[in-house]
């Protein structure tokens, strides 16, 4: 069945890339669409009755190299079919939305074909994620890696005839190369350290790792931390965290299905997954664990004040989605992997209903993607008015305070911050929490400024906007479910009592009352046996039992001295409270700027302009990394062009290759010149030159 | 007396045989004979061939060390004897329809061939002189045989009077070889130079005569200016014939001297053959470009190609004497599909060899132009084909004679050199349509064309076991 | 100075002196004469080292056929030598320089020359003792043992040579008549003659 999931895609995209002259584009795309709902339904399956043992499932051997063995092999655990649902739900609707969305595009001329390329990338992109989500080892988890890297790149880069695309495209593309850098050197540190890139051996390894000093860059750190952090500067690219985040918003050049999927709800969230994954090593790294923490809650706090003044539809929810994933990353850091994942999974409903929902109006709008141009549009686009709703309740967290009854994003939500809180340090709490009012207030903006107030912009477009044909309402009516329930269906799986979330996770449990006796100590990781003890009888006076096994039993690991899901569940009652007033008042300032005094936004913002400028120039991170990194590298790259790859090889290749070759050629055929004279006169000549030299050497 | 004579009857049975088939066609009728005498010439060699290379009668040296019949000598003589057959087939039907089929031809190739044996078996300043002198004579008429045309006759007086300059330098130096070692055995003049003390100034001056005319006859920089007049005057199947067999003989030949005869003072002669090899690696390469006609580029070609063998033998190791086999062994295969084409190369019944003519020939004969693009990609080493191996091996041996120059040398060289070929390929492709060749291909000439295609492309399975027997028979001559 | 260097000295002196005379004579006729005289200089100086019967074929062979062969030759082919010798003057100045050259470094040989200590000793081991054995039959001892396959070989390439002028030289002409004597031995008056009787007055 798995394989089943696994290869469907695959075969969608051969087929809407290869055969569709042969069966025509409609068969084509529908087959496609057809193979990514089968991969999509045995995808709920597998997740329904998954029991958390995780199983491998080898298909076959893909490098043996001296100690290097590495196998295609799936590997399924409760990370794994929480992305198998994610990606297959949201691939399959974003197939059958794009027949809606991608039925006319001005892009292209009348009777290219372009929808079959379409399908096959979606198709193929679908496929690289789902071999990521299912790898058995670091080396089939970069192939994925680097395939999704593959398709957001041609999706991006889509409209091939639009330069900005097309420098879109390679930037998310040389900008995730940075990330990979990062990676690829944490594999091999990895490898050098374990001698295996196999999840199961290099997790029983990781207690060692975090003993291992290495040596780089000038520094002792330890290996399980250098890994870390190496790993994670991959995960910062891909996910587009703090530093490596300029491609995220310029990727919305690609069609916004191909938003929605890639860069919203599945490619995106790769990082995550990948810490995530990690989680064994990453528990033995607390340096790591702190820099992930660090750069998430950054994240979420610089792209949401950036998300605050953007004028066009979907950079607004991209910067959403960066922020969004800074949450998770929070999350992470903070130790609790399973609220990550959580947040993961929700946000995928959500985001992709926003995106999809964006997509609807601008759709309608012919294209149109400047808020600014909208307004009113509530009465012309009911469902997709409604959708949008949905999504922002969800995103923005609304839910009943201390109920577990609320939107998807409330309880996903809540539920990083309370993590935030119940780790260190402080600072990291109240940034997120301004964050999200941050998040609810540009949710907001959004809505107001697209389906109320009176119509601006161009009059006809306005006069034409129409709702979406069905096949892309009817994803954002099974998103919008999701956005809805998801949150308060799972809530206990990831973030409910400790032995919930291990039984959904697969991760062994210690009961309170066993713990004392239970000494994983023993076993010589993690922490003193009196810690041990201590802690366990924390668990048992405040708490309901400890996580329990080695490192690579289950899904996640979470070492013993690792409390922070049951400290999370015991925060302050203004701690739970917290982010629903950090929502209201985000609501109510968008309110009182966009619904009641339109005015102020503007008037503020002419107050206040540096500020605004730095935030609409995105903090000027794209014109440092240009001034510093694009301007340098250009120059230097034009120094080797002109001058050594031009002048020196250039020169000298062509130099020989035009000057000296063709005159020696010539001076070849002027020697033969037939006579006979010229002929033994050379011979004597040989002769002579080689007596010559003959002699004096031997007068030496 | 009689186990001399048992060591040479493979040479004394093609004698007898080219004298018998002299007389059948003096006798018999004269040219309308000359068909079944090249049939019967080249299958009779084909089988001495396989005689001496499989097994031969007796090994060993006769005439008082005069002569010798060692692996060396053996693997020489079977590529010499089944390429000439093979190339006598192939010129059969060019021969016959430019109405130069004459029963001589066949004969004076069969002595050519007889004076190639010998050459690879002597051991003794006279026995290497009367080998050459033999070939050569025989070659010199045969450059001439289209008598009525005067690029022929022209090809063969250039020959024949270069030819006699360089035997006179030959001579020359054997002389004061001589002179200094009182003696014409190689194993004399060896143990002579090995007892000499000091500066050997006569033996010195005899080695670089010697290696003058040997020079001549593998058409090495600075004695190859005959090589493009003759081999573009020389009727084709005769340029074909120059280009290939009297090559591999002349390179054992060379061989043999320099480890037999001058193995005592290696140090001297690698420095000239180094210098002969580079200098005809980079002449060959570079002169080749301007042509126009294919066989002055075939020519060319060749003196590239010795260039490459020579490198082989400028390593002055066992290893650099294998290699020098194998590369001659494929060089050998690789020109005589080549020639076999250019053989069938015609328009309204005349010879054609213009380069320019070759202008889209894949629409022409896809099967022929892929044949021949292998082959030339096989001339210009681009692996995986057989003869990168071949230059694979000789820059090797001068890598590990710690020769980098030379084999650095012979790369940058080998790259000009593909330039050309490439040139040709790209014409057949890509060239601008034209009026190009017509006519069809006889069985013999496409059999070779496309065997020696498909050997250089099965070739790198093994190289046909070709390596094991160049080694066997390389340590033979410069073992210890 | 002895008889013997004085005549020896006179031969080589002769061999050298007629033989760049050969080279620079303008008239063709005097240099096949200079030729000649360079051959009898050189039959002189093998019949001082005890080798007559070499000296004889030199003289009877070379002098009394090869030369005069050329003799004929040049006097019956008007070839132009003025016209050949055209770029001779053109190629003096370097072609003097290279020869100057090597000129000296033979000149470094010659001054430098050693042979190998056993030269000498296995110059002579072919040779028997002049008293015992009369050079001639040493000459046939020689030839027709060891160097057996070099006389065949020699003998090949003569009739190289043969069948190489006649490849390269015989033409059969059509339309010309040449003698056959089979044919007109065996010429039989039945075949040869046709008896017509003629009718008178109607002619043939």
């Amino acid at each position: 069945m798995l394989q089943i999931i696994l290869f469907a895609p695959l075969l969608g995209a051969l087929i809407a890339g290869f055969l569709h002259r042969i069966i025509g584009e409609a068969a084509a795309t529908w087959t496609a669409t057809g193979l990514l709902f089968l991969s999509a339904a045995l995808s709920w399956v597998v997740f329904l009755t998954f029991d958390g043992v995780t199983q491998q499932i080898p298909l076959l051997t893909f490098i043996e190299s001296g100690r290097l063995a590495v196998d295609w092999a799936i590997r399924l655990d409760r990370l794994t079919a929480i992305m198998l649902v994610v990606v297959g739900t949201v691939s399959a609707l974003v197939h059958l939305y794009s027949h809606g969305y991608m039925a006319h595009d001005d892009n292209f001329r009348d009777g290219e074909s372009y929808r079959p390329r379409f399908f096959a990338y979606l198709s193929l992109f679908t496929f690289a994620m789902l071999l990521l989500v299912t790898a058995d080892n670091l080396v089939q988890l970069f192939v994925g890696w680097e395939g999704v890297g593959l398709a957001s790149y041609l999706l991006i880069g889509f409209y091939y005839r639009k330069p900005s695309a097309n420098a879109a495209a390679i930037k998310a593309f040389i900008v995730n190369r940075v990330g990979d850098f990062g990676f690829m050197l944490g594999m091999a540190a990895l490898f050098f350290a374990t001698q295996s890139l196999d999840f199961d051996t290099v997790f029983a390894e990781a207690p060692a790792l975090a003993e291992t000093r290495v040596t780089f860059l000038g520094m002792a750190p330890t290996a399980a931390n250098l890994i870390g952090l190496l790993l994670f500067l991959g995960a910062m690219g891909k996910s587009a965290q703090l530093f490596l985040h300029t491609w995220l918003p310029d990727a919305m050049e690609g069609p916004t299905p191909v938003s929605a999927l890639i860069h919203a709800a599945t490619m995106v969230t790769a990082g995550v997954f990948l810490v995530c994954r990690m989680s064994p090593i990453y528990e033995f790294a607390p340096v790591a664990l702190m820099a992930v923490l660090v750069v998430g809650t950054a994240t979420a706090v610089m792209a949401a004040t950036i998300g605050l003044v953007q004028s066009d539809i979907k950079r607004v929810i991209a910067w959403s989605t960066c922020s969004q994933l800074g949450y998770m990353f929070a999350a992470a850091g903070a130790g609790v992997y399973s609220a990550a994942m959580f947040h993961l999974f929700t946000h995928a409903f959500f985001k992709a209903l926003l995106f999809l929902g964006a997509g609807s109006v601008i759709h309608a709008m012919h294209h149109e993607q400047e808020m600014p141009n909208y307004g009113g549009l509530r009465k012309k686009l009911p469902w997709t008015f409604a959708a949008m709703l949905i999504g922002t309740l969800a995103i923005t967290g609304v839910g009943i305070p201390l109920t577990h009854i609320g939107f998807a994003g409330f309880l996903s939500k809540d539920a990083v911050i309370e993590s935030v809180f119940a780790g260190d340090p402080e600072w990291t709490f109240w940034a997120i929490l301004g964050a999200a009012s941050l998040t609810s207030f540009y949710s907001w903006r959004l809505i107001f400024l697209t389906f109320f107030g009176a119509p601006r912009g161009n009059p006809t477009t306005h006069d034409h906007a129409h709702e979406s044909p069905w096949t892309m309402l009817v994803p954002l009516g099974v998103l919008s479910l999701g956005a809805i329930f998801s949150g308060m269906i799972w809530y206990n799986s990831f973030f409910g009592k400790t032995d919930e979330v291990a039984r959904f996770f697969g991760i062994p449990y210690v009961a309170a009352s066993e713990a004392p006796g239970d000494d994983h100590a023993s076993d010589g990781h993690a922490a003193e046996p009196a810690d041990v003890a201590r802690r366990a009888e924390e668990a048992h006076d405040s708490h309901h039992g400890a996580f329990a096994g080695l490192p690579g039993e289950g899904a996640l690991y979470i070492a013993p001295d690792n409390t922070t899901l049951d400290d999370a569940h015991n925060v302050p009652k203004w701690v739970k409270v917290a982010p629903f007033g950090a929502m209201s008042t985000g609501l109510l300032v968008a309110i009182l700027f966009y619904l009641i005094a339109p005015g102020l936004p503007a008037r503020l913002a002419g107050a206040t302009r540096p500020v605004y400028l730095f935030l609409y120039n995105r903090w000027y991170f794209d014109a440092l990394y240009d001034a510093v990194f694009i301007r340098g590298a250009r120059g230097l790259g034009r120094l080797f062009w002109k001058r050594g790859d031009g002048a020196v090889i250039d020169g000298a290749i062509n130099g020989v290759a035009m000057g000296v070759v063709p005159a020696v050629t010539r001076a070849a055929g002027r020697m033969q010149s037939g006579l006979l004279y010229t002929y033994a006169f050379t011979m004597v000549l040989g002769v002579v030159l080689l007596l010559g030299w003959v002699m004096w050497r031997a007068a030496l | 007396m009689a186990p001399d004579l048992i060591l040479i009857l493979p040479e004394i049975l093609l004698a007898v045989f080219a004298m018998a088939a002299l007389l059948v066609g003096a006798f018999g009728g004269g040219d309308i004979r000359a068909r079944p005498i090249l049939w019967g010439v080249a299958a009779f060699m084909a089988l001495v061939g396989l005689l001496v290379g499989l097994n031969p009668p007796a090994v060993g040296t006769a005439f008082g060390g005069a002569f010798t019949l060692d692996g060396f000598a053996r693997f020489a003589k079977a590529g010499i004897l089944l390429g000439a057959a093979i190339l006598l087939l192939m010129s059969e039907d060019f021969l016959r329809r430019r109405g130069l089929l004459r029963f001589e031809f066949p004969v004076l190739i069969a002595l050519a061939t007889l004076g190639m044996m010998v050459m690879v078996s002597a051991s003794d300043l006279m026995t290497l002189y009367m080998g050459i002198e033999l070939q050569a004579l025989a070659l010199y008429v045969v450059a001439a045989l289209d008598r009525d045309s005067p690029r022929s006759t022209e090809a063969g007086l250039k020959y024949f009077v270069l030819g006699a300059l360089s035997s006179g330098l030959l001579l020359y130096g054997a002389s004061l070889v001589y002179g200094y070692a009182g003696t014409t055995l190689f194993s004399g003049i060896v143990a002579a130079a090995a007892a000499g003390e000091g500066p050997q100034l006569g033996l010195l001056l005899g080695l670089v005569l010697m290696l003058t005319g040997l020079a001549f006859k593998v058409s090495a920089v600075p004695f190859h200016m005959w090589t493009p007049d003759v081999y573009e005057g020389a009727p084709t199947p005769v340029t074909a014939f120059f280009a290939t067999v009297p090559k591999l003989a002349a390179l054992a030949l060379f061989a043999r001297l320099v480890h037999e005869a001058f193995g005592a003072i290696a140090a001297d002669w690698r420095q000239i053959v180094a210098f002969l090899s580079v200098a005809s690696m980079f002449l060959g390469a570079v002169a080749a470009i301007g042509q126009t006609d294919i066989k002055r580029l075939m020519a060319y070609s060749s003196i590239s190609h010795m260039g490459f063998a020579l490198m082989g033998l400028a390593a002055g190791t066992e290893f650099g004497v294998q290699a020098l086999l194998i590369y001659a062994a494929i060089y050998v295969v690789m020109n005589i599909g080549t020639f076999a084409f250019i053989l069938s190369m015609e328009k309204d019944g005349e010879p054609v060899s213009e380069i320019a003519s070759l202008n889209m020939y894949s629409a022409i004969a896809p099967g022929r132009a892929l044949a021949l693009m292998v082959l030339l990609f096989s001339l210009a080493g681009v692996p995986p084909l057989v003869g990168f191996f071949g230059k694979l091996y000789v820059i090797r041996a001068a890598v590990q004679a710690d020769m980098v120059w030379l084999a650095v040398a012979a790369v940058i060289a080998s790259v000009i050199a593909a330039f050309y070929y490439l040139r040709i390929v790209y014409l057949m492709y890509f060239g601008a349509p034209r009026e190009g060749l017509d006519g069809g291909m006889a069985p013999a000439q496409w059999i070779a064309l496309s065997a020696s295609a498909l050997a250089m492309v099965l070739g790198v399975i093994n190289l046909f076991g070709i390596e094991g027997l160049a080694a066997a028979a390389a340590a033979t001559l410069a073992g210890a | 100075m002895g008889i013997a260097p004085l005549a020896f000295y006179l031969f080589a002196a002769t061999v050298v002196v007629s033989g760049f005379l050969v080279v620079v004579a303008k008239n063709p006729v005097h240099s096949v004469l200079w030729l000649i005289l360079a051959f009898l200089s050189t039959a002189g100086l093998f019949v001082m080292m005890g080798a007559e019967f070499v000296a004889m074929l030199l003289v009877i062979v070379y002098v009394g056929a090869v030369a005069v062969l050329f003799l004929f030759v040049v006097m019956m082919l008007d070839v132009d030598f003025t016209a050949l010798r055209e770029g001779f003057v053109r190629y003096l100045p370097i072609g003097a320089l290279v020869g100057v050259v090597l000129l000296v470094q033979l000149g470094f040989v010659v001054a430098k020359w050693t042979a190998s200590p056993g030269a000498e000793a296995a110059r002579m081991a072919p040779a028997p003792d002049p008293a015992m054995r009369q050079n001639t039959a040493a000459l046939g001892d020689i030839l027709y043992t060891d160097y057996f396959h070099l006389f065949q070989l020699a003998g090949l390439v003569l009739l190289v040579a043969m069948i190489g002028a006649i490849v390269l030289t015989l033409r059969h002409r059509e339309g010309v008549k040449r003698q056959d004597v089979l044919a007109q031995m065996y010429r039989d008056p039945a075949k040869a003659l046709e008896l017509k009787d003629i009718k008178p007055g109607q002619g043939l």
